[in-house]
């Protein structure tokens, strides 16, 4: 059901808990909605997306400080909020939604495609990601 | 407002966004047309999400009812 209004292109940078579910969030909006996402994953969040690192404590962006920390924490502690992964798995579930490694940063952090997690589609180069990038771009 | 049955309750109360609203797509989606789903959330994100989800979606918002501590959202599967 995508009424034209192009792929939300995300370039997914950041490693921190809070910035992969604020992605994670904002992927499963649009696949809600009927759009193509497409997720390019760079330095430290394809590092969070090697096998067996999803659930990992990836810690928070140094803004969210004491006070914030203890805010996430009590939101995962009531049992109401998801892991970003498992949001970002029903989002793949509920729409058109790729997750792809940028190759250049496999070769910076000196990965194979079999290091990664399944969520994962593919690699790619960010030419072939901008290809597809005929709608919005965000970085996160 | 007349009266309509409704077929399946989802309690999604005490989930974060947007686990109300993916809850409510997955049903959505196993049901059959014509089919009344209701979904039960405390999530302040339902209260936008939800009906901005049902009327993209094109499905029918029959009614949301505040209770407490909790909203309630009718939705009839329209096609």
């Amino acid at each position: 059901m995508d009424d034209g209004e192009g792929t939300l292109s995300i370039a997914l940078l950041s490693g921190t808990d809070d910035k992969l579910s604020a992605a994670a969030l904002l992927t499963a909006g649009a696949a809600a909605l009927g759009r193509k996402v497409d997720i390019l994953l760079q330095y430290w969040a394809l590092d969070a997306f090697r096998a067996g690192n999803l659930t990992k404590d990836h810690g928070l962006a140094p803004e969210a400080g004491p006070d914030g920390a203890a805010a996430v924490r009590r939101l995962l502690a009531s049992g109401g909020g998801q892991h970003w992964s498992t949001v970002l798995d029903q989002a793949k579930q509920l729409g058109e939604v790729r997750v792809h490694a940028c190759s250049l940063s496999m070769d910076l952090l000196g990965l194979d495609r079999s290091d990664l997690d399944p969520l994962v589609d593919d690699v790619e180069g960010v030419t072939a990601f901008m290809l597809t990038a005929d709608g919005q771009l965000v970085f996160i | 407002m007349t009266e309509v049955a409704t077929d399946q309750v989802i309690d999604a109360r005490g989930m974060a966004c947007p686990g109300p609203l993916m809850s409510l797509i997955g049903v959505i989606r196993q049901s059959q047309v014509g089919a009344v789903v209701e979904v039960w959330s405390s999530d302040q994100g339902s209260a936008t999400d939800i009906p901005a989800w049902v009327a993209k979606a094109r499905h029918d918002l029959i009614e949301v009812v505040e209770d407490a501590g909790y909203t309630r959202f009718r939705v009839r599967k329209a096609r």
